[in-house]
């Protein structure tokens, strides 16, 4: 893997979270969270499910407030700051559970996103930016005019990255972005993943694919329970035990292929775990089986 | 000193009653994410109930008091969860809150219809009975409602903390799908708590009946006081709730005793709960966007820019024929009347039908419209822009304290300032004053005046077809489309950088705005204005109307604009069954709220089936005229023209097939 640190020039790094810790009652969903993302690298988040991926994405993006610790993004604390403050200082996210503009054609999703970043200005006259340019980029031109809730998940997941890259945001935060893909467009993902870092943007993506995931990350996190239990490079992931335990459930040496493989098995369980998890819940299912016993005993009595 | 003490004792009686009513709202709000606006209309309902029991009847006390709470309100609130606001919960806050308020105006045409108006008293209970306490005298019905409230509050705790079933409630509150996963109903669990919850609202109504007495409308608006109590209570907590409910009964009860009477802080007696509401409402916490809900609504068809302004004509010229045709000046004013209702309802259309946000009060924007219109005394185009201008900074001043929250708490904010309105300021010397009037001038464009009340009508229309293109020209536009991406998913408009917040306020400033011009506009053609043309209320079945037709589009404004002009009119000249077309109206709308795109969007759906079905039959028909082979598709596109398509009708599907409803 080339070395892609500094490649801003910044002393600080692109994105910093500083030992977040988010509660849900009484339960913790994100302990102690410290890792970093830096400008022109693929980092990613992994870990089980309900391990706190999304939580710490909604941390970061700023539609949840962690109960302690800081984010810093481009050296500045963005802790308290709004949602779209975030986004105006350069930050781009998508979403696990798809909230692409359903009544729009996934040509206009993408230009009121540009339109938005453009403020004032944008919400009186069309932008010069051309739309139709990004979506080929990402691979979407042949939706162009369809109304953006009747496409295949996929598809929406990558007009979801088209949206954010309306915005040229320095960071981007994609939440399991190949999910939907079939393994030709996963591979065309990845080239465009190294293609977008390669621009000098720091990417961090949750992602289950974890062939996707060791080929094109510089540096991997590991969630479990809340907590960071590893970081480093793919190598170096693959072979620590504390991830086999918490992949597999027990530590004695697994063969690396078994990681590797074990990926299509995570996924398979998060599919059918997704499934458990209603509609209008947090997607992560320790945001919802805590919040069920956290507002009951208290809240109505 | 015992003045303070019975005036406790009023509050404490009075705050027990609001309480045992927000404590049912609060229980179906909780387990099923509706809040139930027609709450107390169904405590007014059963208290009619009660009365036609005890008293017209002449059934047994016990008896009435049992039918009513032990059967047919739960019967009521288990029907009602079942049929009309299952599901609710999970969809749009606006669709619930319309359907709610459908309820609530239907209710309100029932009791009018089935007990019509007349005088009616329920005596208290045990109405001899009393203790003297000290110097102060405190009724057994005081003290009943007070031990009611106290029991009640026993008994939902022991349901919900020591019954399987109450476990069950309160599991549901946050995830009635993984209750549903571990073996509960939450089916049952919703039908119960409606059940429970109608029956507390009909005790409360009952309770409250004898000292308030038997009216529509009083019984109906004290819930606002439940909504009040409830917010405190954040709609979660029942022990804040009881807090909430006592200590608003008990403020009232020292407003009303230690306020002057007369001058204007005489007005804000009446206004408590409502001021109570508004400042609790502003006190609540920053919500939270909610991701994971995005659904894309299939809205009614944009026409084309062409096609508005060819239908906008047209209806100038249907006017222009009727002023020309020797219309009665009464008649004239009634489509006058009918084009202000149907601006008001182009406001709705922007910030509803493409906002996504309801507001309850929309009528009470376009009264400010008036009185900075009559005030100003300027009856001329600046006059006119400038109170349309007040009215825009009212409107964002009313969103401008709830800017953090969403959804359900702006509405009910609209609702807390349309009452104060009505109450406290309309009625104030500075304004219309006490069932006063104002005077205003017509309108006078470029220094012409026009004083013949058909020119104004005609001016008023073009008003009304000015404004319909120009929110058509800003829906197609980029606001438009951002409009639509908010409505669809907040969190990602935020995530793109978008300022919710401001925006969510010039939307609102900017519909206020419109309902203004169109106050200000009626000011001119009544000549003499008043509080009691701009009442609360009759901004509801505006809302309903507007949504009945069809809130997402022109046409819809405009026929719902007509629709409640005629309201008033079929109500005087069948006075028999005036109550009968108001529950129509709410129950109708309950049929049809969840659509938003209403009865426009069906006739638009049926133009479409005419031009595409019917048309190419009559072509068929038609003898074929030697030698016009050549022009016959300019034949055609005429005829096309021709057909009965309302204002909407989208363009014929583009080559790429799609519908144009995102065009």
């Amino acid at each position: 893997m080339p070395d892609h640190q500094h490649v801003a020039g910044a002393d600080a790094p692109l994105l910093e979270v500083d030992h977040v810790v988010v509660q849900f009652g009484g339960v913790t969903a994100v302990n102690e969270a410290t890792f970093v993302a830096e400008a022109g690298t693929v980092t990613g988040l992994i870990g089980p499910n309900g391990a706190g991926k999304t939580t710490c994405f909604n941390v970061i993006s700023g539609l949840q407030k962690p109960t302690r610790g800081k984010v810093r993004f481009r050296g500045r604390n963005v802790t308290g700051a709004p949602v779209h403050r975030r986004s105006k200082r350069g930050m781009g996210r998508t979403f696990q559970r798809l909230e692409a503009f359903g009544s729009l054609s996934v040509r206009d999703n993408v230009r009121v996103a540009h339109d938005i970043h453009r403020g004032l200005a944008g919400l009186v006259r069309p932008g010069a930016k051309d739309i139709d340019a990004l979506l080929e980029r990402v691979g979407i031109s042949a939706y162009a005019d369809e109304r953006a809730d009747s496409i295949p998940t996929g598809t929406a997941r990558l007009l979801e990255l088209a949206r954010c890259l309306a915005g040229d945001p320095k960071l981007l935060l994609l939440d399991e972005p190949s999910s939907g893909l079939d393994e030709t467009e996963t591979d065309d993902f990845g080239d465009l993943l190294r293609d977008l870092a390669a621009e000098g943007r720091g990417i961090l993506m949750v992602e289950h694919d974890m062939d996707l995931v060791m080929g094109v990350c510089d540096t991997i996190h590991v969630l479990d329970f809340g907590s960071i239990i590893a970081s480093g490079a793919p190598g170096e992931i693959r072979r620590d035990p504390a991830v086999q335990r918490a992949y597999l459930g027990y530590s004695d040496e697994v063969p690396e292929h078994e990681l590797a493989g074990a990926g299509v098995g995570v996924s398979a369980v998060e599919e059918t775990r997704t499934d458990l998890v209603p509609v209008g819940a947090a997607s992560d299912a320790t945001t919802v089986i805590p919040a069920v016993g956290a507002t009951t005993p208290e809240d109505v009595r | 000193m015992s003045s303070l003490i019975s005036f406790t004792i009023l509050g404490l009686f009075t705050g027990a009653a609001y309480a045992i009513a927000a404590s049912g709202l609060v229980l179906t709000y909780t387990t099923t994410r509706v809040f139930n606006i027609a709450h107390g209309a169904f405590g007014m309902v059963m208290a009619f109930v009660f009365w036609d029991f005890s008293q017209r009847q002449g059934l047994n006390l016990f008896l009435s008091l049992f039918l009513v709470l032990g059967v047919i309100a739960p019967a009521i609130g288990w029907g009602i969860q079942r049929f009309v606001t299952k599901g609710l919960g999970e969809g749009p806050v606006s669709v619930a809150l319309v359907v709610t308020v459908g309820l609530f105006v239907g209710l309100i045409g029932l009791a009018q219809q089935v007990w019509p108006p007349e005088p009616r008293t329920v005596p208290p209970f045990m109405a001899s009975s009393g203790v003297q306490l000290g110097d102060t005298y405190v009724t057994a019905h005081q003290i009943i409602t007070i031990v009611i409230s106290i029991g009640v509050a026993l008994a939902l705790y022991v349901l919900l903390n020591r019954t399987r079933i109450g476990t069950a409630m309160r599991a549901s509150v946050d995830n009635p799908e993984l209750l549903r996963l571990f073996g509960g109903k939450p089916d049952t669990v919703a039908a119960l708590s409606w059940a429970i919850g109608i029956s507390l609202a009909a005790l409360g109504g009952i309770l409250l009946s004898s000292v308030i007495g038997l009216s529509y409308y009083d019984l109906t608006l004290l819930v606002i006081n439940a909504y009040a109590a409830a917010m405190l209570g954040r709609l979660k907590s029942l022990p804040l709730t009881f807090v909430g409910a006592m200590g608003l009964g008990i403020l009232q009860s020292f407003a009303v005793a230690y306020l002057p009477s007369d001058g204007f802080l005489a007005g804000t007696r009446a206004v408590v709960p409502a001021l109570f509401l508004f400042v609790v409402i502003v006190a609540m916490p920053q919500a939270q966007l909610r991701i994971g809900q995005v659904k894309g609504i299939v809205s009614a068809p944009l026409p084309s820019i062409t096609k508005s302004v060819g239908w906008g004509g047209a209806l100038l010229v249907l006017v222009a024929l009727l002023v020309g045709g020797g219309m009665s000046t009464a008649n004239l004013l009634l489509v006058g009347t009918a084009a202000t209702y149907a601006m008001v309802m182009l406001s709705l259309v922007l910030l509803t039908g493409y906002g996504g946000h309801v507001s309850l009060a929309q009528l009470t924007f376009a009264g400010v419209g008036a009185l900075a219109y009559a005030k100003l005394e300027q009856p001329n185009l600046a006059g006119l822009f400038l109170a349309a201008a007040i009215a825009a900074g009212v409107g964002a001043l009313v969103a401008l304290p709830v800017l953090r929250l969403t959804g359900l708490y702006l509405a009910l904010s609209t609702l807390a300032f349309g009452v104060l309105m009505d109450k406290m300021i309309f009625q104030a010397e500075f304004a219309f004053g006490f069932n006063g009037t104002l005077q205003a001038g017509r309108l006078s464009v470029l220094g012409n005046a026009i004083e013949s009340t058909g020119g104004y009508v005609l001016v008023m229309t073009l008003f009304l077809v000015l404004m319909g293109i120009a929110l058509l020209l800003l829906r197609r536009g980029p606001l438009g489309r951002v409009l639509i991406a908010m409505r669809d998913s907040p969190a990602a408009c935020g995530t793109l950088g978008l300022d919710m917040r401001w925006f969510r306020v010039g939307l609102f400033g900017l519909s206020a705005g419109m309902a203004g011009l169109a106050g200000a506009l009626f000011a001119g053609l009544r000549g003499t204005i008043g509080a009691a043309d701009f009442q609360f209320f009759n901004s509801l079945p505006l809302l309903l109307l507007a949504v009945v037709f069809g809130v997402t589009s022109v046409t819809g404004a405009t026929l719902g604009g007509v629709g409640l002009m005629l309201l008033p009119v079929m109500q005087s000249n069948n006075p028999g069954i005036a109550g009968l077309i108001f529950a129509i109206l709410g129950f109708g709308a309950v049929a049809l709220g969840r659509d938003p795109n209403g009865l426009a969007n069906l006739m638009f759906g049926l133009g479409r089936r005419l031009q595409a079905v019917v048309l190419p039959q009559l072509r068929d028909k038609l003898p074929v005229l030697p030698g016009s082979r050549g022009s016959d598709d300019g034949e055609d596109a005429d005829l096309a023209d021709l057909l009965p398509t309302p204002l909407d009708t989208p363009q014929p599907p583009d080559s790429t097939g799609k519908v144009p409803a995102h065009a």
